[in-house]
């Protein structure tokens, strides 16, 4: 039996997506941040892609110095409260907590993380210091975490920096990726405003770069260009009918349910192919979305999914159903999906292999693909000099330097798609190389 | 089922959990819903002239999320008619013929006390408590700790009363003294029949930092108050302790000072108090308490084959020496078991910190500290910060065939006596070179 059924409101599609991570009040976030060790050389520091002085800042909510705790989180990670929503903290920080070793429930680190940021925005607190002008400019491609992230540290430092945004909204794959029961829109936007408010950045909206021209201005405006521009479209297949209405890649999937949930077609039996965290996510939307029937179709085994586990347990407690070693071999369906074409296959020697004989049919009228992104190839051959490796991720040095050295980049067009922290943490290196270059 | 009742110089009650002087004793109803609870005693909220009280009068000491660890009081005697009070006095006896009932009286000329005296004698009171002890408000009147800080006055008071006392009278003292021997030898030569420890202890709970007041905050000003529960029990127990072993202090000792459960009555009995006296934990959780006190008491009772109280009062007052009668080549060390250590470190950074340098760490990325033999004197900080019960224990490392004291080295010439003396203790212990500090 499905568990929810297909949301009218936008109050019925906030209790379908309700927040896995809620907000705490000022008791909860008292008695929660008590229990802090306040470990020696803490392991939840050592977790934090961005090193988050974690015991610092519960002990700061602790003794009533909020502030200092959301300084404390800003100060190593500009997107504190998103991150305290969207990490997976329990594969992170909390599953790094030295009480895991007892069988004690560790730290709500996320939850906190967000009490304290949440607060000092509602409040709108000047945290930050901005040095004076330096009087060099840099355009940020992309207001995603890594643009924003970027921007942050820049301004900072002295820099003037633009931001180029192709869409409508700030925090990139924040807003559009990441599964509305992990974070509200609101609050991110929430987030964004207050970190351009506070760190005077100027984000350009609709503003998509896309010809060699386009860049030629930037490189004779700017003195340095960031590329945050993260991954493309879903991987296509090569299956037939993947043309077919009703086929649909999982992250503009996503981006559909997070921007306009109500108006976001879900089929009666959805079939998601994929085993990462994105077609947990897809699969799961689907099904709180109203799906009477989720089936997640993998080409390898439950264990070598790329997902958390506790993504898959999100995704089968709405109801989501597995189906493992399994490969598309074609959409079936005359313009519309009407069934997939599947084939069982077996590992040999690592890689996977079709067992012939094996097809069969699973009858659904929508076919999400979660199968990865594409890298902006086309976008990215237009720079001089910049060179990409064999998977079409941009060649960085440490500091995320390109290959031409007028260009930085960091996360997903970097690393190929990591959590958001990563690409937090990522632009923070990357615009303190920016600066060491620029200051040369 | 061993025995609990209590006899405390003459007076009896069914078991020793009586209800000290204070807000729970306030009137005849709250002391009938304690008996009715369980509890065997209750000395009536102080009587004398009554007084006029302000508002707020408490204010409490948290430690993180545990409420109320410490608790001060500004508030004086009873401000109820005298009259009131005996009425009620009469009818809790009726009601509860074989619960004791004690009046706490605190007045000023030798008169009032006469009167006062066989006014709740009349009423059927089972015993008298004077009340030399309060610390804030009355003694500024000449009265309560007033008293308790000057023997001779103490002494001459309690003559007074026993001039006309019929039935027990039990000497309150109070703690803010220097040596609370003095004032129970003085309650003996005054003729009382039994003491009783501690009053509250002269305190600032807190200040108020925004507005500049320390708690209670009477209309934007404060005053000292008295210190009791929890914290409190130390000094009591060492005070307990000091009258229980002076020869001259030969009469009963009435327990109080942050007793909350069995447990901490047991210690009080085994110092050798005949009964304990509770007020805070009531004030905090109510007189439902009892309800684990006294089947705590008796479990502990029957697993140490105690029959009575007096089989346990006193028990361990043979173990408490003073230190020049300690054995000073008894030696432990600690040592962690690895199977429950959590990984916290934070006996590293007490003993690196706080101690003795005596715990390292792996450099191969284990996180489970390691005991460094020679270094450790056997302090016990690592395992009171460690928090994993019985992680860290201390294990002892002398033959225990030597036993020699500090008295015994004075008597063997042994006792190190100059600056640099080749006979101190910690001259061949190792410390590290001062810039060793700031090695990284």
């Amino acid at each position: 039996m499905p568990e929810y059924t297909r949301p009218q409101t936008l109050e019925e599609a906030a209790e379908n997506f309700t927040q896995l991570k809620p907000l705490m009040d000022a008791t909860m976030a008292y008695y929660e941040s008590s229990r802090c060790l306040y470990c020696y050389d803490a392991p939840c520091i050592q977790a934090c892609p961005t090193g988050i002085d974690i015991p610092l800042f519960i002990r700061q909510i602790n003794t009533g110095n909020v502030d200092g705790a959301a300084k404390t989180i800003y100060d190593s990670n500009y997107f504190g409260n998103a991150c305290g929503k969207v990490c997976p903290t329990s594969e992170l920080c909390e599953g790094a907590c030295v009480y895991n070793h007892q069988d004690v429930k560790p730290i709500e680190i996320g939850r906190l993380q967000s009490f304290a940021t949440r607060k000092a925005m509602a409040e709108d607190k000047p945290l930050f210091k901005l040095a004076p002008s330096n009087g060099k400019k840099v355009i940020v491609i992309g207001a995603g975490p890594a643009g924003i992230s970027c921007a942050c540290e820049l301004r900072s430092l002295g820099y003037e920096v633009d931001i180029y945004e192709a869409h409508q909204h700030p925090s990139g794959l924040a807003l559009y990726g990441c599964a509305p029961y992990k974070v509200t829109n609101e609050e991110l936007f929430e987030e964004m405003d207050y970190l351009e408010r506070h760190f005077g950045y100027k984000v350009h909206y609709n503003h998509r770069v896309e010809t060699k021209e386009h860049f030629q201005y930037l490189e004779e405006n700017y003195d340095a260009i960031f590329l945050g521009i993260g991954l493309g479209n879903t991987n296509t297949l090569g299956i037939n009918g993947e043309g077919f209405e009703n086929c649909i890649g999982a992250t503009e999937y996503i981006e559909k349910v997070k921007l306009d949930p109500l108006n976001t077609h879900v089929g009666e039996k959805v079939v998601v192919i994929g085993g990462g965290n994105t077609a947990m996510d897809a699969a799961s939307e689907s099904a709180r979305l109203g799906a009477k029937e989720v089936t997640l179709a993998y080409r390898r085994s439950k264990a070598e999914m790329g997902a958390y586990p506790f993504e898959y347990d999100l995704a089968k407690g709405a109801g989501v159903k597995g189906v493992f070693n399994v490969s598309p071999v074609a959409l079936l369906g005359e313009d519309k999906v009407s069934g997939i074409q599947l084939i069982r296959t077996e590992i040999v020697d690592g890689r996977v292999k079709n067992i012939d004989g094996s097809d069969f049919i699973i009858e659904c009228d929508q076919v999400i693909l979660a199968t990865g992104n594409e890298k902006m190839k086309q976008f990215l051959s237009q720079i001089d000099g910049l060179d990409l490796d064999a998977k079409g991720r941009i060649i960085t040095n440490e500091g995320f330097q390109t290959t031409n050295p007028k260009y930085f980049a960091s996360g997903d067009a970097v690393n190929g798609g990591a959590e958001v922290v990563n690409a937090c943490g990522e632009a923070k290196v990357a615009a303190q190389a920016i600066h060491k270059f620029l200051s040369a | 089922m061993p025995d609990l009742s209590s006899n405390l110089a003459g007076i009896k009650s069914p078991n020793p959990f009586w209800l000290a002087s204070a807000p729970p004793t306030n009137s005849g109803y709250q002391i009938m819903k304690a008996f009715d609870a369980g509890w065997g005693g209750a000395v009536w909220k102080t009587l004398g002239v009554p007084v006029v009280n302000v508002s707020s009068r408490y204010g409490g000491v948290n430690y993180r999320d545990k409420r109320l660890i410490g608790l001060n009081n500004i508030e004086l005697i009873t401000d109820r008619p005298l009259a009131d009070n005996l009425r009620e006095i009469e009818e809790v006896k009726k009601y509860f013929p074989d619960h004791a009932v004690i009046a706490s009286l605190m007045v000023e000329s030798k008169e009032q006390w006469h009167q006062i005296v066989k006014d709740v004698q009349n009423a059927g009171a089972d015993g008298i408590e004077l009340n030399f002890g309060c610390p804030h408000g009355m003694c500024e009147r000449g009265m309560g700790s007033a008293v308790g800080q000057e023997p001779k006055v103490l002494e001459t008071i309690v003559k007074w009363v026993m001039e006309v006392a019929t039935i027990p009278v039990i000497v309150k003292l109070t703690p803010n003294i220097s040596d609370i021997t003095e004032p129970a030898m003085a309650a003996v030569r005054g003729g009382g029949d039994a003491i009783s420890l501690i009053n509250t202890i002269q305190s600032i709970v807190g200040v108020d930092i925004d507005n500049f007041v320390p708690y209670p905050i009477v209309d934007g000003k404060s005053t000292n108050g008295g210190y009791c529960g929890p914290a409190v029990k130390p000094i009591a127990l060492n005070m307990l302790k000091n009258c229980a072993q002076h020869e001259g202090v030969n009469i009963p000792i009435s327990g109080i000072g942050g007793v909350e459960n069995w447990r901490d009555a047991v210690e009080y009995f085994l110092l050798g108090a005949t009964n304990v006296q509770v007020c805070t934990a009531v004030m905090h959780f109510g007189f439902g308490i009892i309800r684990e006190m006294i089947p705590g008491l008796e479990r502990y009772m029957v697993e140490k084959g105690f029959n009575t109280m007096d089989d346990m009062i006193g028990k361990a007052l043979g173990n408490v020496k003073t230190w020049e009668n300690l054995n000073l080549h008894y030696k432990v060390t600690a040592s962690i078991d690895s199977s429950k250590c959590i990984e916290c470190q934070l006996c590293y950074t007490a003993c690196e910190d706080g101690a003795h340098q005596a715990i390292g760490l792996h450099k191969d990325g284990s996180r489970i500290p390691y005991i460094i033999e020679e270094n450790c004197v056997g302090c016990n900080l690592c395992s009171l910060v460690c928090p994993v019960e019985n992680c860290i224990t201390m294990v002892r490392k002398d033959d225990g065939q030597k036993h020699e004291t500090w008295k015994d080295f004075g008597e063997a010439d042994k006792q190190p006596n100059t600056f640099n003396d080749e006979r101190a203790g910690g001259i061949h212990h190792w410390v590290p070179e001062p810039s060793d500090a700031l090695k990284k």
